[in-house]
């Protein structure tokens, strides 16, 4: 993509912008790649089902949640100034539950403080009940520039069961005005095996998105975990062989209507002309790429260190609030050290479960996140990040599973890949790829 | 030492009617410890015999009493084994008394194990006295207890001593008995030596510890033995008696004494119970009467639940052998549990006992294959073996006929049961031999069992049916030809060895789809479909499927949160740790055990 750009620079015969490109791509080149996540855990009010960290509280909260945030951007990007920000996320929670200008504030600060990557991927999560037009228009205007609906079905009886906010007619607006606010990569998120949830009903739900032409569908199948409502509650579930049938179909009519399935819950639509639609973002956590978590309880991985930032409201407000306008960020942001690893100062009450990965748990995560994805991993590139060869380290379970039909290699066109039947149990898989 | 002085004797008992506490409360009262030095029972000083309320390795312990005549006597108290496991033992330390004090609880009354353990006693020619514990408890009823001895047993019991072991009421009154009641021993003591052996216990600086009667002649230091059914000898170094809970050295035992001799002996196999001892120098003519060598009657197979642990249970077998003799193991392989051991027990308490002190003092995790018992199998070319582990059953075509062990039974029980345990003696191939009402309200059941009938759960079946009040006692009869065959449990296809039993016929269709259901139950499910057969000969007779999932994976997995991931990952390999591997199913250990106890599934 790069590369066709810069032809069309040259084309265009416009040195300033060629200069200013390479300038840019040259800077890019010898910065390292990071993403961001950014975490606004507030809610309308939390679905029956969900067990991730958002709540709902007063407005007073928010902002001050955010003058919270926007000074962790900014002590971190000193930081982390030699790296370049690839992609953003905001999720939540629901990011656009809050007042759409302290999204745009947030924004704005990591453009400011941080190094971007042209073509940055900058996305938000949106509710339907409200992701209202204007909101959506100023988030296009704020560089945002790809939007996630959590749709989850179109049946109003399920959404009401699933406790969610919105309806059938809300999402089909929101969508609407998604498009008409600008956007052109919009992911939907629906989910099967829900309670009392039959297969055509599911189907329809299918059908009426792919009309739509998102250019990313999620389709994941509900979990119930424990400590949420659905926990406790006396639920009608689709038994596993619905389940599945639910799940295969999915693929089969995704595929069917271009889309191309990249990870075990993820479709993209198939593009001629773009690189792909394939959630940047989503892809760096299975690659195991740099990711600074910002935000309440958000999950970091830098340079092979694992940890996350306090789940603590108050604590989290309280840490900034004290440093705000000081020079003491290093006090309270890590800083990685001379060999990439994490030094923890006694300050530090921010970050929690820091993890040093040694090369044990690199290897068991390189297998079990990279084995998400459809395409699998690669054992060369296991052979050059590792320096010892897959087979010497996992030929016993690689062998096993082959045999049983759930994984697939090749060395010639080098990947490891779960088969169709072995991303239906990849949990059985992935746990034998952890080393005793 | 003047033999007129002495009392040999022992206690017996139902179990929980008292014994070990009276035994503590008599040691008390002849002043040897203070009520400080008490450990609460010291006759008992193995942990789980506490727990359990049961003795297992016999003991002994002498008492010096000065009595209302105003001498002192000599009392060696010889603790014997509570279960019917230990008989033989049982026996041996009856035959080293003269006489036996009869502790029944005022509560309770005559139980079955009262009996056979009187009439054992009485085999031996002990003179037994009565003893009514317990009659400060508001449900005693002593009088009715006295007349029952008298009516059942046959026994004097009238003026037998009221008394509360618990609360040291009477204690004087049974130790004047001791005196009074139990005959003083009367051998020669210008014979040659003529001991018994009743125990034995392994010291690591001593060696062997021999624990004997002496009936006849003496026994010193320096002197050389002959043990007469094994044939060794050995020097002594060291003669003394039973102090409580310690050894106290003397210079000589002579007849009459009981105590304890060490001859730098290695190997407990070398004094077994039950033999004789002699002098070398000067050996008696004939061995005293009684000896037989123990041989176990139930069989199972001990497994490491961590392959890993293997020599660490070796070890631990060699070490609970120094101490009992009656425990066999030899190294064994099985299929589906990999390297471990087939053991021999006494019985199926002694099997629980020994299971028991592994996990315990060794911090074992053991896997146990069903029990399982002797068979005589007679082959077509006309050799007979023993089988001891189902695997090993020859073809059948190879075999002329089976014989099965059978025990003669007797349950007391009170008579609103009797039905209930008829019946259940019946669904257990029992042989009906005689009902004998010994008062209005009980009666003793008579039956011949097969013993592979009653060491799987017939204990906990026969509480279960009468409510607890039941009780039974069994001994060996003999061998008995049998319709007998090895049922074969097959897990996705494969024989799984650890879960073969021979059975008979007519029982192997029930026993074999209970089986299947229980292991239905227990065996997870898989990414494939499992099935469990149970089969006789290559023929299915009865089959339950394991579904197989269809999904385990977490869709959502959001936020780059991979710590969590890692751990539900981590979480079910370490469950799969836990498990066996038998083909590509994995088999918790759980499965193993819970065939056993197939009659709580009813």
């Amino acid at each position: 993509m790069l590369k066709f750009r810069s032809q069309h620079s040259l084309v265009s015969s416009n040195l300033t912008i060629q200069t200013k490109e390479m300038i840019q791509r040259k800077n890019n080149d010898t910065c390292k790649e990071i993403s961001l996540y950014v975490h606004v855990p507030f809610c309308v009010k939390k679905c029956l089902y969900c067990d991730f960290l958002s709540f709902n509280c007063e407005k007073k909260n928010i902002e001050r949640y955010f003058e919270a945030l926007i000074t962790e951007i900014v002590g971190a990007s000193k930081v982390y100034k030699d790296y370049s920000v690839k992609s953003v996320f905001f999720g939540g929670g629901t990011p656009s539950f809050v007042d759409s200008g302290l999204i745009c504030m947030a924004l704005s600060t990591i453009k400011e403080s941080f190094c971007m990557k042209k073509n940055a991927e900058i996305s938000i999560e949106v509710n339907p009940a409200s992701a209202i037009f204007d909101k959506l228009t100023a988030y296009k205007k704020a560089g945002i520039n790809r939007i996630s609906i959590g749709a989850q079905s179109l049946n109003d009886e399920e959404l009401k069961k699933l406790g969610r906010v919105h309806n059938k007619e809300m999402f089909l607006e929101t969508y609407e005005n998604a498009r008409k606010a600008g956007f052109e990569n919009i992911n939907v998120d629906i989910m099967s095996a829900l309670p009392d949830q039959s297969f055509d009903s599911y189907m329809s739900t299918l059908n009426r998105i792919v009309a739509l032409k998102p250019q990313h569908i999620s389709a994941y199948s509900l979990i119930i975990e424990e400590g949420t409502p659905f926990y406790n509650m006396d639920l009608h579930l689709p038994d596993e062989e619905l389940d599945r049938k639910m799940y295969h179909a999915t693929k089969a009519f995704l595929a069917e209507q271009g889309y191309h399935r990249y990870e075990i819950s993820n479709y993209a639509l198939n593009s001629p002309e773009k690189e792909t639609f394939e959630c940047w973002h989503n892809k760096v956590y299975w690659k195991r790429g740099n990711y600074l978590g910002l935000g309440l309880g958000a999950a970091s991985m830098v340079e092979n260190v694992r940890w996350n930032n306090t789940s603590d409201f108050d604590k989290y407000i309280t840490i900034f609030e004290q440093v705000r306008n000081t020079d003491i960020f290093h006090d309270v942001i890590n800083e990685p050290s001379a060999e990439g690893k994490l030094k923890q100062t006694e300050k530090d009450v921010l970050h929690e479960n820091i993890e040093f990965l040694d090369k044990k748990s690199r290897m068991e995560e390189f297998m079990f996140l990279g084995l998400r994805l459809i395409e699998g991993i690669s054992i060369k590139e296991f052979k050059d990040v590792f320096n010892c060869d897959i087979f010497e380290i996992y030929g016993p379970v690689i062998n096993k599973y082959t045999d049983m039909g759930l994984l697939e290699y090749s060395i010639d066109e080098d990947y490891l890949r779960l088969t169709e039947k072995g991303l239906d149990v990849s949990n059985t898989v992935m746990a034998d790829f952890l080393i005793d | 030492m003047d033999q007129s002085k002495i009392r040999n004797f022992c206690i017996v008992a139902h179990i929980d009617h008292g014994k070990s506490t009276l035994a503590d409360r008599m040691i008390e009262k002849t002043g040897v410890l203070t009520s400080r030095e008490m450990q609460n029972q010291v006759l008992d000083n193995m942990d789980i015999e506490r727990e359990r309320g049961i003795t297992i390795k016999s003991q002994a312990v002498r008492m010096i009493y000065k009595a209302k005549d105003g001498q002192e006597y000599t009392f060696n108290m010889i603790d014997t084994p509570g279960h019917v496991d230990f008989g033989y033992e049982v026996s041996r330390s009856l035959a080293a008394c003269d006489g036996a004090i009869l502790v029944v609880d005022a509560t309770q009354g005559v139980e079955a194990q009262t009996l056979a353990n009187v009439y054992m006693a009485l085999d031996h020619d002990l003179d037994v006295f009565p003893v009514i514990n317990k009659i400060d408890l508001p449900s005693a009823q002593p009088q009715e207890v006295k007349d029952e001895i008298e009516d059942v047993i046959g026994i004097e019991a009238q003026d037998a001593p009221l008394i509360s072991a618990k609360n040291g009421i009477g204690i004087e009154e049974v130790l004047e008995a001791v005196v009074k009641k139990i005959p003083a021993p009367n051998g020669d003591v210008s014979a040659p030596l003529k001991a018994l052996i009743f125990d034995s216990i392994y010291d690591s600086y001593r060696g062997v510890i021999v624990f004997v009667r002496v009936r006849d002649g003496f026994i010193k230091k320096g002197m050389k033995v002959r043990f007469m059914a094994t044939g060794s000898e050995a020097e002594v170094v060291e003669v003394g008696y039973f102090g409580p809970g310690r050894f106290i050295a003397s210079d000589e035992l002579s007849a009459g004494d009981v105590g304890y001799f060490t001859a730098s002996i290695k190997n407990i196999q070398d004094t077994r119970v039950g033999d004789t001892v002699t002098d070398c120098a000067n050996p008696c003519e004939e061995a005293l009467p009684g000896y037989k060598k123990v041989m176990p009657m139930v069989y199972c197979g001990l497994y490491p639940a961590d392959s890993a642990h293997y020599s660490d249970l070796r070890d631990a077998l060699e070490k609970l052998q120094l101490n009992d003799a009656s425990l066999f193991y030899e190294p064994e392989t099985s299929q589906a549990l990999g390297f471990g051991f087939r053991a021999g027990f006494l019985g199926l308490l002694h099997l629980e006992v020994i299971q028991e002190r592994l996990e315990r003092e060794y911090d074992l995790n053991l896997v146990t294959t069903a029990p399982s018992v002797v068979y005589k199998v007679h082959k077509t070319n006309g050799t007979v073996f023993d089988l001891t582990n189902p695997t090993n059953l020859p073809d059948p075509s190879e075999i002329e006929y089976m014989e099965e062990p059978i025990v003669n039974g007797e349950i007391m029980v009170t008579t609103d049961y009797v039905g209930a345990i008829m019946q259940l003696c019946q669904e257990r191939r029992g042989k009906y031999l005689s009902t004998d009402y010994i008062e209005q309200t009980r009666a003793i059941l008579k039956y011949e069992l097969p013993l592979n009938e009653i060491i799987y759960d017939f204990f906990d079946a026969l509480k279960s049916r009468s409510r607890g009040y039941a009780s039974f006692d069994y001994e060996l009869k003999g061998y008995e030809r049998s319709e007998l065959v090895k049922l074969d449990i097959l897990i996705n296809r494969e024989e799984v060895d650890a879960l073969s039993f021979i059975v008979h016929k007519d029982g192997a269709y029930e026993r074999g789809r209970k089986m299947c259901e229980k292991l239905k139950d227990e065996i997870p499910r898989h990414m494939f479909e499992i099935p469990i057969q149970a089969s006789v000969s290559g023929k299915v007779i009865a089959r339950e499927t394991v579904k197989a999932y269809r999904k385990d994976v977490l869709a959502k997995c959001y936020g780059g949160d991979i710590s969590r991931k890692k751990k539900l990952l981590e979480k079910q390999k370490e469950g799969k740790k836990k498990m066996r591997q038998i083909g590509n199913v994995e088999v918790p250990q759980s499965a193993f055990l819970s065939v056993l106890k197939l009659d709580n599934t009813d």
